[in-house]
Parts: C-alpha cells; structure tokens; sequence
C-alpha cells in the first residue's frame, strides 16, 4: 500500500488536534507516515502512533524555530524524497494553517506537484485523491484533485473526527541538510500567546462571538461568561478587533480564523460576507441581533431577535442552571 | 542608494456580489464588478509608507496579470500614489493556478528589477494566500510574509508576524518578499490630485513571450489542479427565529439543549 505523509503540528511534542484528524483522512488514501519536526518532535511518536501513523520520521535542529519557513520545507522534501525512493507515495497532507500553507506550497513547487488548500474532506478516487473545498465565503463546493505529481493537500481543522486506530508507530531519524535558503528570514523574537484556558478557537466544538454590537472592551465579558457555561471558545468580528476590544488572534473570517464548529453563536455580529467566509460551515448556527433584517438571520438553525444584553445573560444563566 | 519595490495586486470580483463559476470551472470575471483587491490596497500603502519614510530614492511599480479591466487595479494603485505600474496580459492565461500565477509574477518581478516585493496576505477570491511563498521561493529570495508592521532599514527588512501560536519579530536582507495582513494599517484613499495625476503615469503592457514563458507552462492547460466540480451550497433550510419578549434566554437553551448542547 502507498504511503501518505502527515506534516505533524505540536507544540513541544504536545500534537495539536488537527494532525490527529489529518491521520483519519490519512488512513482513507494509504498508510499514515508522520513527520515531526522541531523541539520535542520525537515525544510525538506514541499519540500518533494511537492514531494510526505507522512510521514516525523526526528530526529536531534549532533552526526550525530561528528561522522561518524554510527550513521545515527542506525536511518535507527530504522526507518526500526518502519515502518515495523506498515505495511510492500517495500525497502529503498539512495542517492549512497559516504557515502550513505556506510550508506545503513551497514543498509543491519544489517537487513539481500541485496543491490544494483548504481541503474539508479527502477521499480516494481512482485518479489520486480527490478533496473538497468550500469557496467564496462558503457558498460554493468544490471537489478538486491534482493532476501533477504527489498531490500535497492542505486540510482545515474540524474536517474530520479523530479516531483511535492504534499502529506500529516506529520512530525513524530523518537526514535533512538544510538548503542555503534555509537561514534568509531569522525569527529575532518570539512571544508565546498567552493560554486562556478556552479551547483553541480553530479546534472549538462550540465558538462563542461577539460584534461591533457587543459595544467595549468591558462588555465581553458576558460574551466569555457564556463562552466558559458551554466550554466554548471565544470570537470576534473585524468590526469588535478593529475597535480594540478583542485581541486578533480571536477574528473569525476571511482574515481572521476559518471556524467550522458543531456550534456557532453570533451575538451583535450582521454577518457580511467576509465574517461568513469563517463560519458559515459551521454545523448549528444561532445568532441574537437585535436587527430583525440583519443577514446573520438568513444562516441560523435558531435566531433571537432582541438585545444581546439582555439574552446572553439569560442564557448563560439558563445553561448554567441546566448543567447543575 | 535607490529602493526598487514591486506591489503585486490582484484585479477580483467584488466579494458582495453574486460570485460564481463560469462553464470551465474558472472563476466567473464577466458576471460581477471587479475591482483592487481590499487587501492588496495594505500592499500598496505599506510601500507608499516605506517609501516615504526612506532618504534612498525609491520607486514603487505596481505589478498585476490578468484582462484587460485589470488595469482599473492598476489605475487605483497608481492613484494612491505608487509611480509606475506593469500590466501582464495574455490570453494564454486563462484558467493560470497559484503555481502558475508565482511563474509569471516571478518572471516579471525579475524582468522589472527590484529589490523588494509586497504583496497582500491573500486575494480575495481565491484566498489561498501561498502566492508570495511561491513567488519568494522562485526568486531565491527570503519570505517574510503575513506581516502587521513591516520597516525597511539599511537593506534590511523588519516585520512583525503574528502567528498561530506566537507573535514573531523577523529579519532579512533585501533582496526579499514581504506580505502583510489588513492588521498593518488602513490604506489611503486617492486624493483628487492623486487621481489625475495617475493618469498621466505610465503603464507597461508584457505579454508571455516578453516574458520567455510558454503558453502551456500556465493556463487551464498548465495548471496542476484541476476542479472537478463545483456545486452551489444549498441554502440552509430556514431556521426558527424568535422575537425577545423576556423568554429569549431561555428559549435559546431549549433549543441548545434539544439539540444536545447542553
Ligand atoms: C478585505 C476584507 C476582509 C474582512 N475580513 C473580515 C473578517 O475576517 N472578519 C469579520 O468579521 N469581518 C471582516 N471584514 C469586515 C466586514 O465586512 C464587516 O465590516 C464586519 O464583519 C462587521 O462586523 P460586525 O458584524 O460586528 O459589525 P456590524 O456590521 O456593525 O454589525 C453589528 C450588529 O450588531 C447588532 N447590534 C448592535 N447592538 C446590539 C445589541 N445591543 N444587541 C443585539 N445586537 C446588536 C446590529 O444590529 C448589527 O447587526 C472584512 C472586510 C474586508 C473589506
């Protein structure tokens, strides 16, 4: 059977959720290598190995955190290069996020194979893979495949379910001679974003959001009050960031995060268009606007018209309650 | 010392119309108004922004591919203030992949000459945002991308990238390409003075053979992705919604709890 490489995402060993998903799409097209790399990569091997990886290949060098970008693309390369010389290879899969985008379209280049970010869902086809996509702002659908070279994918969190599917796992040092390129963009500083104990926005099964209607920095707290009844994670509108009153890192749209939560609640959010394009796959959607008119109505499962000032307390109460 | 910048921008259909796919499963450009892409115009003014703030002599170029209307992108560049600007365009482009999109953007850049590249995050339409990774990589240069500050000092470019896990501060030597996000700055409007004198800036036109690419290196033919289908989502079968008359609080929870939320 033909291998899939999974590019793996952790954070000093720990992997993030979405590589554990990437293992269940992994398996759909051929057996899961992983590839992790960095400080703690090796600590990867037996979550992955839960999940079915059966190979681990790791290397750990300083310069996958000195220097961006680059460096985590020769490794890719080299793995490819390794896999594909000892069997053949199916496709490599990457976690779409920012820089994971980034990592897989140099790759491509480098390899002579097309991409596809943003993937949603990956099956076998008798062509190579074919993946779905969701586009402009979510109201079309696409299924795309890559008609040249080792297709190199890239996946959105939340595609598919993580599922225990226990192999070998076996631990293999990669060989990896950075490229002169390697060192061209140094990374002079790093500030680790603080932990809010919610979950991670991205890996949410429920997000929490606040809009421009939510009014002052002050005023989300009731949004997290509700956010932390349902262990939810918290957004925000562009309107809520640009104003201040909610860190970037928490945007939810075309330029912000890309959600698709099995809840989203909008609370004084209009829903435009390029807030849409972040959520509108999300499974359940509610929203409370106090604007009977406003386009966030035209998405929901469950709408309250009226002040969120009034509902997201009661509702926050009303949860609680029911929790116990 | 001169400084030469080349702004990549992107002519897009206006995301608050009715976007769709045309018969080849390429993005339908005929149906809906096009215009700068939002996102390129923080491209556009990041480089104003170093230029202005440089002793060196700088010119900016604004760079594009795409029909004919494209230079309506170009125009609204030129009018924000950047100096020069560079049309690709040519009817083998039709249907032309990211991939494909880095080659000609590569081969124009170098053709131009620079120093420096920005471009926006990601275009609007197709959003995948792996363009200036590509073009840096066929240039050879560094990438500093996805930038909310970005400076230029004594040939080296500073910028802050706020990343999925960390905030990070970079550095590189120009040669390089920049991105940055809509987090660093709001863009000028042109002024009226801005406008006319547009007007009068010149406009290069290069076609694929100016630029030594064959015709089947780009395209629906060259690209290497290839959508199969593409449907419309269905629109979401309409939801309850309820007015507030004191109950909404907890109407929402039944609901939330009939569905198994809580
Ligand atoms: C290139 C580009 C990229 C963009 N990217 C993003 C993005 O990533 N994410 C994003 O969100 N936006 C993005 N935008 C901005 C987007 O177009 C909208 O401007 C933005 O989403 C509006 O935010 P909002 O819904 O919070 O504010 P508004 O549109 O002002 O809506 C506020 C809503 O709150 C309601 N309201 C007010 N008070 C109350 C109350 N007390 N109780 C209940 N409801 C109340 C109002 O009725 C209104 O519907 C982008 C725009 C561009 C051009």
């Amino acid at each position: 059977m033909a291998e899939v490489l999974v590019y793996v995402d952790h954070v000093d060993g720990a992997v993030r959720k979405p590589t554990l998903e990437l293992l269940t799409l992994a398996r759909r097209v051929g057996e899961p290598v992983a590839v992790a790399l960095g400080n703690g990569a090796g600590d990867t091997a037996a979550t992955l190995a839960e999940h079915g990886a059966v190979k681990v290949l790791t290397h750990e060098a300083s310069e996958y955190a000195d220097y961006l970008v680059v460096p985590k693309v020769d490794a890719l390369q080299a793995a490819v290069e390794s896999v594909s010389a000892a069997g053949s290879l199916a496709a490599v899969l990457v976690p779409s996020s920012a820089e994971g985008k980034e990592i897989a379209a140099r790759l491509a280049l480098r390899i002579g194979s097309g991409i596809i970010t943003d993937a949603v869902d990956l099956e076998a086809g008798d062509e190579g893979p074919v993946a779905t996509q969701s586009v402009f702002a979510a109201s079309y659908t696409t299924k795309s495949r890559i008609s040249k070279g080792t297709p190199v994918i890239t996946v959105k969190p939340n595609s598919a379910a993580v599922e225990a599917a226990p192999a070998a796992g076996a631990v293999e040092a990669l060989t990896v001679s950075f490229s002169d390129k390697a060192t061209g963009t140094k990374v002079t500083g790093r500030t680790p974003r603080e932990s809010t104990g919610r979950p991670e926005l991205t890996e949410a099964a429920i997000v929490v959001s606040g809009g421009r209607g939510v009014n002052g920095a002050e005023n989300f707290a009731i949004i997290e009050a509700l956010a932390d009844s349902l262990g939810a994670a918290v957004g925000a509108s562009r309107a809520a960031v640009d104003a201040g009153w909610y860190p970037h890192t928490n945007q939810v749209g075309q330029t912000g995060k890309s959600v698709s939560p099995q809840l989203y609640i909008a609370s004084g959010i209009s829903g435009a268009i390029q807030h849409r394009a972040g959520m509108q796959t999300s499974k359940t959607i509610v929203a409370i606007n106090k604007d009977a008119e406003a386009p966030i109505f035209e998405l929901v499962d469950y709408g309250v018209v009226g002040d969120l000032f009034d509902v997201v307390p009661a509702l926050t109460e009303e949860v609680k309650a029911r929790k116990g | 010392m001169s400084l030469r910048i080349v702004v990549t921008v992107k002519y897009v259909p206006d995301a608050t119309g009715d976007r769709h796919f045309a018969d080849d499963l390429t993005v339908d450009r005929d149906d809906v108004d096009g215009l700068l892409s939002e996102l390129d115009e923080y491209a556009v003014e990041q480089a104003l922004q170093i230029s202005e703030n440089s002793d060196d002599d700088v010119e900016v170029t604004v760079l594009t591919i795409g029909p004919e209307d494209a230079k309506d992108a170009l125009r609204k560049a030129l009018s924000m203030g950047a100096d020069k600007a560079i049309h690709v365009e040519d009817d083998d482009l039709h249907g032309t992949d990211a991939i494909g999109t880095s080659l000609v953007l590569a081969k124009a850049i170098e053709k131009a000459g620079y120093d420096l590249v920005v471009s926006g995050m990601a275009s609007t339409d197709g959003t995948m945002g792996v363009v200036p990774a590509l073009v840096a990589e066929r240039l050879g240069v560094p990438q500093v991308t996805l930038l909310s500050e970005v400076s230029v000092e004594d040939g080296t470019v500073k910028g802050r990238r706020d990343g999925d896990s960390a905030t990070e501060q970079l550095e590189a030597s120009l040669p390089a390409v920049v991105s940055v996000t809509d987090q660093s700055g709001e863009a000028r409007y042109p002024s009226f003075k801005g406008i006319m004198a547009a007007k009068k800036k010149p406009v290069q036109s290069w076609d694929l053979s100016d630029l030594e690419i064959d015709a089947d290196e780009v395209g629906l033919a060259g690209a290497w992705t290839k959508v199969e289908t593409a449907t419309e989502r269905p629109a979401r079968t309409a939801g309850t919604i309820v007015k507030d008359e004191g109950e909404g609080g907890k109407q929402l929870a039944e609901f939330l709890a009939s569905q198994k939320f809580i």
